[in-house]
């Protein structure tokens, strides 16, 4: 029975949080902010490095014993933190990659929307219709 | 283009809309020029967000003026700046020989006062794209001669 959470960041504050299912929602939470800290390593450690920098996935950041957590950050600092069940073992780095894409693009959308201001928690009922069938796929 | 004549001709529009509202109301003359550049600044964080989706991570703030010039003002002003200066230490001069929304007017002295209202939309847009990649910035314009 697989869990994932889904997290979006502005500046370590959240913009957005959804889990499925919803008992047990702060033990995520905390998993989530202690995320944000190697979110932070892995993008100081790009401007030193000569790896890959140009990505704007960061790929899997830690894995506990029972979950995994994924991180990707946008060009304007919105942090996107997922966190799946390591059970689920068939849901491939290539799916995540475009499970990030979609938030990604439904973020955008949110942002030209005039009506939403920027910084504001997100209560668009398009990005919580992505943001479930995107879930209930991968549960 | 169809739609680069849009732009220009609503751009316009809006900056005498702003101006009548102001005759009308409560409002004074220097409230027009922050008014647009707010709207600027809103709109430019929609925009930057919508171009920088599918780029790369920048570097550092050169990169962010490089995009900016080339890029960014490209899709806006169908066109790339055409120098841009900086000392380094944060003061960045960028210089548009033919700034689109000027080139309709006529030469010479007389409107160069008005410039400035048809500029402050422009400014407002850089504020807003940088801000949304992290960088508080302020941002003035000046013109040196119509059209410019």
């Amino acid at each position: 029975d697989a869990l994932s959470t889904i997290i979006l960041f502005l500046q370590n504050y959240p913009l957005y949080i959804r889990s499925i299912p919803t008992e047990n929602e702060l033990k995520f939470h905390y998993m989530v902010h202690t995320s944000l800290d190697v979110v932070d390593e892995k993008i100081s450690a790009m401007g030193k490095a000569l790896v890959d920098q140009r990505e704007l996935y960061l790929g899997l950041l830690y894995p506990t014993e029972d979950y995994k957590v994924y991180g990707y950050v946008t060009n304007s600092k919105v942090k996107f933190v997922m966190v799946v069940d390591s059970s689920n073992t068939a849901l491939r780095d290539n799916e995540i990659r475009s499970m990030f894409r979609k938030l990604h693009n439904s973020y955008t959308d949110v942002m030209c929307n005039p009506f939403y201001n920027p910084g504001d928690r997100i209560q668009s009922r398009a990005f919580d219709g992505m943001v479930t069938s995107m879930m209930i796929q991968v549960c | 283009m169809a739609d680069e004549a849009l732009f220009l001709l609503l751009h316009n529009e809006m900056v005498s809309g702003v101006y009548k509202s102001a005759e009308q109301g409560e409002v004074e003359n220097g409230r027009c020029i922050t008014k647009l550049e707010n709207m600027g600044f809103r709109v430019g964080q929609g925009l930057i967000e919508r171009f920088t989706k599918d780029t790369a991570r920048f570097k550092d703030e050169l990169d962010i003026m490089k995009f900016i010039c080339k890029d960014f003002w490209t899709t806006v002003f169908k066109k790339q700046i055409d120098n841009l200066r900086t000392n380094h230490q944060g003061i960045y001069v960028l210089q548009d020989n033919k700034f689109r929304l000027l080139t309709q007017m006529s030469a010479g002295k007389q409107y160069l006062e008005h410039a400035s209202k048809y500029l402050a939309f422009t400014c407002g847009l850089i504020r807003g794209g940088l801000s949304n990649l992290g960088i508080k910035s302020i941002v003035t314009a000046e013109v040196s001669s119509m059209p410019a």
